[in-house]
């Protein structure tokens, strides 16, 4: 009997590919936000919403991730500039989009036409934080009837956003949420994570969103048209 | 949920490694998994017993190491444990905190022959 040390990353074949992706990106100056969330919270409103804020100002892409179904891609069909379905049902992984199935989903789709891709993770809090897609920003929805102890009960995916977006905020006289204690917890575990209270029912708070993605895309092709002169 | 693909990795790592070492039997993989990787050790050894089959990885034991979780306090340095799900450092009171082990997920070693 011999012993092999190995200290091997089980995660790195996907990050492997993730950082692939993101060079791809990069190279077609194209901005990616992973959205995730539990089943209900509102990704799909959230998307439906900023590409309507964003039209005529950015060339906006969806890749939808779902276990089953075309029922979100369709939802989102007129608006986007492509569109590009991912079912997880007979995958590896039914549980969370991951880094080799972005790779597929962005070849079929027209880089040098696209400012910003959202890609829309399947509903789950738990398995999407695991998995890196390539993306430039993370976020989690979270949303009010859901209860504001999520942070504590999903800490990973809070811990590695870089925003988290408050939904169903026109609820908030109906339910018992405690948005000073919710916002604490994600503070406590990601001091740098912004905050976004909004209702994708009313569009409440989506205009503070889309100006900060905007600012964010631009900020990333300009910074990149001075490095490439 | 996930541990599908996860193992999947770990059956290609372990034969890569084998083979390197002109293995002819992999006996024994060691694992180190952080408890707030949210990976079952259980799930990993069902799909393992299916994805080892022919292989020179077949009925290799899955030894795994758990990590438990450690927090750092950011305002005094101080690491602990959690208790339960409320996260305050027992020094301070301090409610900002980082993982400081327990999202380990990595081949530690194999024993082959």
């Amino acid at each position: 009997m011999k012993k092999i040390e190995v200290i091997q990353n089980i995660l790195e074949a996907n990050e492997t590919i993730a950082s692939r992706n993101q060079q791809l990106l990069d190279k077609h100056k194209v901005f990616a936000v992973n959205i995730m969330s539990s089943p209900g919270a509102g990704k799909t409103s959230l998307i439906l919403q900023t590409l309507a804020r964003l039209k005529g100002k950015l060339n906006v892409a969806v890749i939808e991730g779902d276990v089953a179904s075309t029922v979100d891609a369709e939802k989102v069909q007129r608006e986007a500039k492509a569109v590009v379905q991912i079912n997880t049902r007979n995958m590896p992984e039914s549980c969370s989009l991951i880094a080799a199935m972005i790779e597929s989903a962005l070849k079929n789709m027209p880089l040098n036409n696209i400012d910003l891709i959202l890609i829309e993770n399947v509903g789950n809090l738990i398995c999407p934080s695991e998995f890196a897609l390539g993306e430039h920003k993370r976020i989690v929805v979270s949303s009010l009837p859901e209860g504001d102890d999520k942070p504590i009960k999903y800490p990973l995916i809070f811990i590695d956003a870089h925003a988290v977006i408050i939904n169903k905020m026109d609820l908030l006289p109906y339910v018992d949420f405690d948005i000073a204690a919710f916002r604490r917890s994600i503070t406590g575990l990601n001091p740098k994570a912004e905050i976004f209270e909004v209702s994708c029912r009313t569009g409440e708070g989506i205009e503070r969103w889309c100006s900060s993605i905007l600012e964010q895309v631009e900020a990333k092709v300009v910074r990149r048209q001075k490095s490439d002169s | 949920m996930h541990e599908l693909g996860i193992t999947e990795n770990i059956v290609n790592i372990a034969l890569a490694k084998a083979g390197e070492a002109q293995a002819s039997k992999v006996a024994q993989i060691n694992l180190v998994i952080g408890e707030m990787s949210g990976f079952v050790p259980d799930c990993i050894q069902f799909y393992f017993d299916s994805l080892s089959k022919d292989t020179i990885a077949e009925g290799a034991v899955l030894h795994f190491e758990s990590v438990p979780t450690q927090l750092r306090c950011r305002d005094c340095d101080t690491i602990f444990r959690p208790q339960d799900a409320v996260w305050p450092c027992p020094k301070c009171g301090g409610q900002s905190v980082e993982i400081f082990k327990g999202r380990e997920l990595y081949i530690e070693s194999l024993e082959v022959e």
